[in-house]
């Protein structure tokens, strides 16, 4: 065991030390601001403990958010890089870990997170439901997500980050062609951060299955239930493959086998193969969910049932099935035969006829409706247009004969960036502007959000129209530079001016988070929004036991019906009954913490370390295995007062919508 | 789904003994004939299945209580979404070939 | 989460918390399936690439194989007779065929240890080529479960002692029961694709 400790820091370059010195201060400002306020207590309680899904869900989010400023600044890095030929901003070496980190932390721990944040406040509220079917089990998910997605973050300064691309091919990958730690952190961060997601698949799974409240039958199930159900359908399918793929490639790094090397008969393109057998399903796990939100946000804001509810759950089961069998498509060039290439071709053209069928429904919905241009539904609006343009160049890249003129061009980036920022971004943006006033008892401010909105939406399409037309003058992705004399100039400038407008509108977005947490009002009532579905039922911010009692659900869009019929909207003191909640817990953190001392100690190939430290892993899961805490019952008392606070006003003084 | 009061374990002994047979037919089937490769595989592979469908349904009691069809859904998708991997592995790793 | 029990149900399915768990690992078998489903198709990718080192037909010796099968299927059996035992609330039947299920499965993972020793003394080890590599990797994976199995098992016959048989000790015995069962599982195709397959090419 030699330890390197000169590779340990990576020192001599000025960005990098600028950000060691940042992190290390803001270490200290908020070790020193928790001490100062003494919230040492109150942060182990309320929220390392604890085993609350919409807290959980909290937590989710806030990382995100922080997730996707790092990978927002890598993006900028890359546009300050390419918007002069010639630029020296970032050398080769630093330019390719930057775009490898910013793919890597956009889709798992920004995108991934945000998602799982929305669907885990809102999913057992939406099926009235106390909480997830494991709460405990959904902490450990977190933390798993949360130190996989640290160890990931610190690879910049310690040790140095992976350099090969976020799809890691072999063999470039390989300890041959990437000697250095720098992809071990690839390779044991995300397996850290895909057991949490798997947990949480499965969690997911069940609650939907099981917990839903008296009448919800599956067909009855509000869309943004269905479509996260069906995702993590898709993330228990698909999320085992990742785990092979990256055990594969920590044996092949560190312990010297043969899958995917040159030499020993190993197979790169099966590295290829295997990682977009997860990594196409995964970009439906990120969709679907999406799609879930804006259908709630186009219903709720045009006020009408949402149009085709049965062939939409119909297109989304259709996509889960198809997401399986397309995979190949993202490697026509590596030369299979033509039944191959037709056949993946095939399939993944096929993909957007659900999808359509799905876009018509939001049409339909909106047609004849009287729409509500609220932040979150200009959201809703905004991803229609510009999510066609991702889905139709999707079926342009489809064709495996025309596919080798598109192939690792910037066609392909601004393609996906087309699918997944609308896609993707924008939703869980109209998430958060919906679902806020649930989570936090206020709004976002809606003047901001629309400042948000305009620059985050123009700055994008700014930012990555021109990448089309650059891909199709044959730009190629992953290159830190270019030639003056290549003519591709112009339009990367105007593509960094784009990324500026972007980075204005997430900063807008940030400051309204600040704004409205100080200064909106918090008389709010339940329901601002007028909303259709269950967790509108219940005050705002939900209280821990979330319903005082489940309502019955006769239709969908069930809280619309108890509002249209005014029934169940009350509560009589004697329905009241005492609530059994789970308790909380330390060992998740502790989990979370172990788990991320093994895997820093095997990115840095100290494989005897990292052994010694599995066993605290094994350690925990005996503690698990003899805890027979089994929560405790909230008394009807408590209940009663909580329910008093805010059923009390009776809509009197309450601001309903800002509107 | 039943609670036993007293009895033989009979479907255990019935599908231990089916186990048993299976797994040497296909050891019988494999090193004692003289069948092309393919064949054999192909022979050898459905009695697997077979067997394995034997355990879920006799040891593992898929199909029993409120969550029975959920089980069998959720196996039998799992078991598809292995397929797809093998099978299309093997076909697109020999590149069409 | 409340508690409401029915006890028309066997001990293992009267609690909704224990219906939850019990479908909670069926979907978690579901993705144990893909997970080894994966690592079958690696190995089937791989299976002929020995790069100038040793074949199947080398190394492999179907007596001691057919040893590993019998010890796997059999306690495969016997762990059937724990859970049945179980239903009929006989503890002490169902702790000795748990035990004796955990005695066959320590059989099984001390052959194959003694089996990847030999290859290892024979020079066929997980560096030597991608056909050992995925060899060792989908047997490995296989045999750590059948450990760790082993090491939950244990703790949760601990249990059945300190507690007797309640729903949440019969969920418990129940849930490893089916993991047990699944592993057998894997084992079969393993035995068909692994071992028979390539002593027949």
């Amino acid at each position: 065991m030699d330890i390197n400790w000169h590779d340990l820091f990576i020192v001599g370059n000025p960005l990098i030390l600028g950000s060691q010195i940042a992190i290390l201060l803001s270490v200290i400002g908020i070790v020193a601001l928790l001490t100062y306020l003494k919230r040492w207590k109150w942060l182990w309680r309320e929220w390392l403990t604890t085993v609350d899904h919409k807290k959980i869900g909290i937590m989710y989010i806030l990382a995100g958010v922080l997730m996707f400023f790092r990978g927002g600044v890598d993006g900028l890095m890359m546009k300050a890089q390419t918007s002069r030929p010639e630029m020296n901003f970032l050398d080769a070496q630093h330019y390719n870990e930057v775009f490898t980190t910013h793919g890597v932390i956009m889709i798992l721990f920004a995108a991934m997170p945000l998602l799982i944040g929305i669907m885990n406040y809102v999913i057992p509220l939406q099926i009235g439901a106390r909480d997830v079917a494991f709460p405990q089990l959904n902490a450990l998910s977190f933390w798993l997500f949360f130190s996989g997605a640290m160890l990931f973050n610190i690879s910049f300064v310690i040790g140095g980050s992976p350099d090969a691309g976020w799809a890691a091919y072999f063999p470039l990958a390989g300890k041959e062609f990437t000697p250095g730690i720098g992809n071990n952190y690839y390779a044991v961060a995300i397996q850290i951060a895909g057991i949490g997601t798997l947990i949480s698949g499965i969690n997911f799974i069940v609650t939907i299955l099981k917990m839903r409240a008296k009448g919800m039958t599956l067909m009855k199930m509000p869309m943004f239930t269905w479509t996260s159900f069906i995702a993590s359908v898709i993330i228990v399918s698909a999320f085992p493959i990742f785990t092979v793929a990256l055990a594969l490639m920590t044996l092949d790094r560190i312990f010297g086998t043969h899958f995917f090397t040159l030499s020993g008969g190993g197979m790169d393109m099966m590295w290829v193969n295997l990682f977009w057998l997860w990594g196409h399903p995964e970009v439906y796990i990120v969709v679907l969910p999406a799609f879930g939100m804006f259908s709630e946000v186009i219903a709720t804001f045009s006020r009408k049932m949402l149009f085709g509810y049965k062939s939409m759950v119909f297109s989304v089961v259709g996509i889960a099935l198809l997401s399986m069998l397309v995979w190949v498509h993202h490697f026509f060039t590596m030369g299979a035969g033509p039944a191959v290439n037709s056949v993946f071709s095939i399939t993944t053209m096929m993909i957007a006829i659900p999808t359509g069928v799905k876009m018509f429904n939001w049409l339909f919905t909106m047609r004849k409706g009287r729409i509500e241009f609220s932040t979150a539904m200009l959201w809703a609006l905004a991803f229609i247009p510009c999510f066609l343009i991702g889905g139709i160049t999707g079926v342009m890249l489809a064709m495996s004969a025309a596919d080798y003129q598109y192939h690792n061009t910037l066609f392909l980036v601004a393609h996906f960036h087309y699918t997944l920022i609308p896609g993707v971004v924008f939703a869980v943006f109209a998430g958060l502007y919906y679902w806020w006033p649930k989570m936090f008892g206020h709004m976002l401010n809606e003047k901001l959000g629309k400042i948000h909105f305009w620059l985050f939406t123009i700055g994008f399409n700014v930012t990555f129209m021109p990448m089309f037309f650059l891909g199709l003058d044959g730009a190629v992705r992953r290159s830190y530079t270019y030639s003056a004399e290549s003519g591709f100039a112009p339009l990367f400038l105007v593509s960094a001016i784009g990324a500026v407008i972007l980075a204005l509108g997430f900063a807008t977005f940030c400051y309204n988070i600040y704004w409205s947490a100080r200064y909106a009002d918090r008389n709010i009532s339940n329901d601002p929004w007028n909303a259709r579905t269950l967790e509108w039922a219940t005050a705002s911010p939900a209280p821990f036991y979330n319903f005082a009692k489940v309502p019955e659900v006769k239709t969908l869009d069930a809280f619309w019906y108890m509002k249209k019929h005014n029934e169940g909207l009350t509560l009589s003191d004697d329905e009241i009954k005492e609530i059994h909640m789970p308790s909380n817990s330390g060992l998740p953190f502790y989990m979370g913490i172990i788990f991320g001392i093994t895997g820093f100690l095997l990115v840095f190939e100290w494989k005897l370390a990292a052994l010694v430290a599995a066993v605290g892993i094994i350690i925990g899961l005996i503690i698990r295995s003899f805890d027979y805490n089994d929560g405790f019952h909230v008394t009807v008392d408590e209940i009663k007062e909580t329910e008093k606070s805010w059923r009390s006003s009776d809509g009197k003084g309450v601001k309903n919508h800002v509107g | 789904m039943e609670k036993h009061k007293n009895g033989f374990p009979v479907t255990h002994v019935l599908g231990f003994i089916m186990s048993l047979v299976l797994t040497f037919g296909a050891l019988g089937v494999a090193l004692k004939t003289s069948l092309p490769f393919t064949t054999i595989i192909w022979i050898i592979g459905s009695l697997a299945i077979i067997q394995a469908a034997l355990q879920l349904y006799m040891f593992m009691h898929m199909n029993e209580g409120e969550d029975g069809t959920a089980n069998t859904i959720n196996v039998i998708s799992g078991f598809l979404v292995a397929v797809v991997a093998v099978a299309g592995s093997i076909w697109v790793m020999s590149f069409g070939m | 989460m409340s508690a409401n029990v029915n006890t028309a149900l066997p001990l293992e399915y009267q609690t909704e918390q224990n219906r939850l768990n019990i479908l909670g690992f069926w979907v978690f078998l579901g993705a144990e399936i893909i997970l080894f489903g994966t690592l079958f198709a690696v190995y089937s990718v791989l299976n002929a690439r020995f790069a100038g080192g040793p074949t199947p037909k080398d190394l492999f010796e179907i007596k001691d194989v057919m040893i590993e099968t019998i010890l796997l299927l059999t306690s495969s059996f016997t762990c059937g007779l724990a859970i049945y035992e179980m239903r009929r609330n006989n503890k002490n039947g169902l702790l000795l065929w748990l035990i004796i299920t955990l005695l066959l499965g320590a059989g099984f993972v001390f052959m194959e240890v003694n089996e990847f020793i030999h290859y290892v003394h024979e020079g066929a080890t997980m560096q030597t080529s991608a056909w050992l590599s995925s060899f060792f990797t989908l047997l490995g994976t296989h045999g750590l479960h059948v450990s760790m199995g082993i090491g939950w098992a244990t703790m949760v016959i601990i249990q059945i002692f300190q507690r007797g048989l309640t729903p949440v000790t019969a969920r418990k015995t129940f849930i490893i029961g089916l993991y047990w069962h699944f592993l057998d599982v894997v084992w079969i195709f393993i035995f068909t694709f692994v071992y028979l397959q390539g002593m027949v090419r």
